[in-house]
């Protein structure tokens, strides 16, 4: 076999490949959307939940979703990139290191109940929390740091040397070297990573139903204190996210239509995972292309 | 200047992440300190059985429409949560679908009961089995795995699948209580919710479990035993043995707020309404009670 | 500090120009505010490393202290813990110890885990390689915001997909009641799919494009410039994307629960009904006591887990290392 045919057959293979990829994912996408869509309105999106009357709708659970996915994101991220950095920029190559990588990506396989419930004995008892959005979003920081800090140090780590060699040569000091220009170098990559844990974050459900709860009281969204326990701004509520209501409507749900209230969750869930995408990816290469000379690629 | 918006953008960030671990700590430290001066603002949790949950949000969120002081948050976990929980003092009341003396490395002692609702379960099965009525000995052969397709039974020739409850829940103690009779149940599938059981029996072809009243509905066959039919008025006069109470454990006498709450489960806007719309029976309907060790006594 | 003492007797010119000298002798000789910049900025790095380390350390001895309470409280036989095939902790067995048999959940543990990233393993590298080396255009703007959107499912859903759709599609094809490890692997395949196909594409693309120059230039067609040069400097990052795979499906436990059959028995075969390590840990740990044998059993199975998981992390390291050394 020449090196053309084998070409041209490889070619073939992954075109394969990715057409099962894409079928399975229109599969997905598509039964999620076509069982859940005639569900959604906007009254299901606008109205409370019901716990046993039919016709309750979503909106503390949605509104709770993206609330705790700024929180855990305005918590993890500063320290995932200091991480990052570190591990990119700083880490001598010794086994010091290697551990440390490697018990990080260790911390990652951990299933989300056994994380759930160590936040509910260290957090929510021990330092009194009490069950809300902060301890959630502490619980979650445990899942998103493993992959952020990973993804952050890998796109860190491919900006070419080249670029730093140049800013060093400049006379900036190592630290201009790195904010000014390898981080901006590495926006993309990061990017990704914040975008995959932030699906992890509106996903989950196991964890939070020991931290965040799985009940959500009533909250008053003209309440702008953030300190008043109806305020939908305070992190010390007890919050029901959409998955854990999903989880909560398909368990133990005795709600008429429950199997309707989860589908069209679902339908909106994807919805609003997919508008977050586009929307991080669209600011990241507007950022991408402010903060560096280069054009998006 | 571009690096520096961006860095001084991250040093804002961690500020604003450290500001919030801050008020976060504040806000927590007043609320536990407000729960100390048993006022009206004293904050309740209830945490604990997951079936229980529903049952008790609702009367919580109808409590503090009617009380506008009150604070009620309540949450799952499971029972063995609930009442280890309770026992330790971490929360105001352990929801439990068994009886604390029932569960291993709790002392039942220190806890007080408020039954506060009784759950009637059935076994349910497939349609396709072609099966409504056993005898209990016939169900206790199946749930331990002496009869193992449904035409020894009267049924269909279809191999029978059961669908257990997990090992420490509620259902399956009472299940167990009532049919096994101490006989060890066949390892078998196990599953922790009425909805996930429900929706498996209801698609696998002589799938047989067993469900809470309420969790029963038209794609799944509820079984008669011994003639006698699941219904809320044959679980009153003990006619249907599978049957239990639904428990709120508080640790000693409860505080004068989660007494005011438990007093108001208790009352006929909770008992005569909400209890029966969720498809529980009212405590005060039942013509009979049950001990811890699952003797029953008529009064 | 003496220099100035000194500096008061004398006359007033020298004063001011000696001081001009010191001044500048000082700032060059000072570390300039960059420096403290760069220190600064090190230091908060090390900061948060440090505390993700203390995180680290400090779920992990969690995790340990309970998981090990089994042997040193309870006095379990740890031998007899991992190769034991009867799991029932509420109940004593013949010789009144405790019926605490890891064993068939290791083995379905291990077997969905290492099935459904080799399923998935090939497909992802074949995603990214269509979408950084054959057709970037189409691949990053329609491809990856759809994989990236999977990740964001919740497990339930998928366990539901898989119960109305995986399930009854096996019992059609291969009879039985269509539980078991096959719709496990199947629907944890779909689940790891995109972070391993997303990792992979970020590594893929960290390749600088000279390298595909070169060997392009030397003649070498697509293909042999994929496999020889660009698969061989991705390796490492490969590696981490299938290990964060892995480490996914090692840890779901809702979605494979409601598809494996969730039956604590040893798995005879594909098409068996059993349990792995995180759905018994899941199924049951709400509805235990704390400081029961029954609870620091399940604990134990979480430390298990992470030891597996570290296993696995090492095995994957050391043939990382070896695909990209052998160029």
């Amino acid at each position: 076999m020449n090196a053309k045919t084998s070409n041209n057959i490889a070619t073939g293979v992954i075109s394969a490949f990715v057409v099962i990829v894409v079928a399975i994912l229109l599969f997905l996408l598509g039964y999620i959307l076509f069982t859940g869509m005639p569900h959604v309105s906007v009254h299901f999106l606008t109205s409370a939940a019901q716990t046993f009357a039919s016709g309750g709708g979503i909106r503390d659970q949605l509104f709770n979703s993206l609330y705790l996915l700024v929180l855990t994101l305005i918590i993890s991220f500063p320290i995932a990139l200091g991480s990052g950095i570190y591990l990119s920029e700083y880490a001598p190559n010794n086994w010091f290191t290697n551990i440390l990588r490697t018990a990080i990506e260790v911390l990652s396989s951990l299933p989300s109940v056994v994380v759930g419930l160590f936040g509910y004995l260290l957090f929510v008892i021990q330092f009194g929390m009490g069950f809300s959005i902060f301890a959630g979003a502490i619980a979650l920081t445990f899942f998103n740091l493993p992959l952020l800090t990973r993804s952050i140090e890998e796109s860190l780590h491919d900006v070419p040397d080249l670029q730093r060699e140049a800013g060093l040569s400049l006379g900036l000091s190592n630290w201009e070297t790195i904010t000014g220009i390898v981080l901006p170098a590495a926006v993309p990559g990061i990017l990704t990573g914040i975008i995959l844990s932030a699906g992890r974050v509106f996903g989950e459900a196991a964890a939070l139903i020991y931290t965040a709860g799985q009940s959500a009281p009533m909250v008053n969204y003209g309440n702008w204190d953030i300190f008043s326990p109806s305020s939908f701004l305070n992190p010390m509520r007890p919050a029901e996210t959409l998955a854990v209501h999903i989880w909560k409507v398909n368990t133990e749900g005795v709600t008429p239509g429950a199997a309707a209230i989860s589908a069209g969750s679902s339908a909106v869930l994807i919805i609003v995972i997919l508008i977050f995408n586009l929307g991080a990816r669209f600011l990241g290469t507007r950022l991408y292309q402010k903060m560096t000379a280069s054009k998006a690629k | 200047m571009k690096k520096r918006s961006f860095f001084s953008a991250l040093v804002t960030f961690a500020a604003v992440g450290v500001l919030l671990a801050g008020c976060g700590n504040s806000s927590s430290k007043s609320s536990s300190g407000s729960s100390s001066s048993a006022g009206s603002t004293t904050k309740i949790t209830a945490v604990g059985s997951t079936a229980l949950q529903p049952l008790v949000e609702q009367a919580a969120a109808n409590y503090q429409n009617e009380n506008s002081g009150a604070n009620i948050s309540v949450q799952g976990g499971g029972s063995g949560t609930g009442l280890s929980q309770v026992s330790s003092g971490a929360v105001t009341i352990g929801d439990s679908d068994v009886f604390a003396e029932q569960q291993a490395g709790i002392n039942a002692s220190k806890l007080v009961d408020h039954k506060v609702a009784v759950v009637g379960m059935t076994p349910v099965v497939n349609k396709s089995a072609g099966v409504t009525n056993l005898t209990m000995a016939q169900l206790k052969k199946v749930f331990t795995g002496k009869v193992t397709n449904w035409n020894q039974v009267g049924g269909k020739n279809e191999k029978i699948t059961i669908i257990n409850r997990a090992q420490g829940s509620g259902t399956r103690a009472t299940f167990e209580g009532a049919v096994l009779k101490g006989a060890k149940a066949v390892k078998s599938q196990e599953q922790d919710s009425n909805g996930t059981v429900q929706k498996i029996v209801s698609t696998t072809p002589g799938a047989v479990s067993y469900l809470a009243f309420s969790y029963v509905n038209n794609k799944v066959q509820a079984l008669s035993v011994n003639g006698v039919k699941p219904t809320y008025a044959n679980v009153e006069t003990n006619k249907w043995k599978i049957w239990s109470y639904e428990h709120m454990y508080t640790k000693g006498k409860p505080n004068k707020s989660a007494a005011a709450f438990l007093k108001y489960m208790d009352s006929s806007k909770v008992q005569s309404s909400l209890v029966k719309k969720l498809g529980y029976l009212s405590i005060h309907a039942m013509k009979v009670t049950k001990d811890a060790t699952g003797a029953v006594t008529k009064g | 500090m003496e220099d100035i003492k000194k500096g008061s007797n004398m006359p007033k010119d020298d004063v001011s120009t000696k001081k001009i000298a010191d001044d500048i002798k000082k700032s060059l000789k000072a570390p300039s505010k960059a420096t403290h910049q760069d220190y600064f900025g090190r230091a908060i790095s090390y900061v948060c490393i440090g505390f993700v380390g203390v995180l680290v350390v400090s779920i992990l001895y969690f995790v340990a202290t309970k998981g090990l309470a089994t042997f040193t409280q309870n006095h379990v036989n740890l031998w007899s813990f991992l190769s034991g095939q009867n799991w029932n902790p509420g109940t004593l067995d013949a010789h009144g110890q405790p019926e605490v048999g890891a064993l068939p959940m290791i083995v379905t543990s291990f077997s969905v885990t290492l099935l459904s990233a080799i399923i998935a393993t090939p497909f992802a590298i074949a995603v990214a390689l269509f979408m950084t080396e054959i057709s970037p255009n189409k691949g990053s703007k329609y491809l990856q915001p759809v994989i990236e959107l999977l990740v964001g499912i919740p497990s339930v859903v998928y366990g539901f997909i898989g119960l109305s759709v995986i399930v009854p599609m096996l019992r059609h094809f291969f009879g039985g009641t269509g539980f078991g490890i096959l719709a496990g692997t199947l629907v944890l395949f779909v689940m790891v799919l995109p972070t391993i196909t997303s990792l992979s594409i970020d590594s893929i693309k960290a390749v600088p494009l000279y390298y595909r120059e070169a060997s392009l230039a030397l003649g070498a067609t697509r293909w042999q410039t994929i496999y020889k040069v660009v698969l061989r400097a991705a390796a490492p990052g490969l590696m981490t994307a299938i290990i964060f795979g892995m480490a996914r499906a090692f840890g779901e436990a809702l979605a494979v629960q409601m598809v494996i059959g969730n039956a604590v028995l040893m798995p005879k075969g594909l098409m068996s009904p059993a349990s792995t390590l995180t759905s018994q840990l899941t199924t049951e740990i709400g509805n235990t006591t704390m400081g029961t044998l029954p609870n620091n059993a399940l604990w134990s199975l979480a430390l298990i887990l992470l030891l597996m998981s570290l296993f696995f992390n090492i095995l994957v390291r050391i043939i990382g290392k070896k695909g990209t050394m052998s160029k």
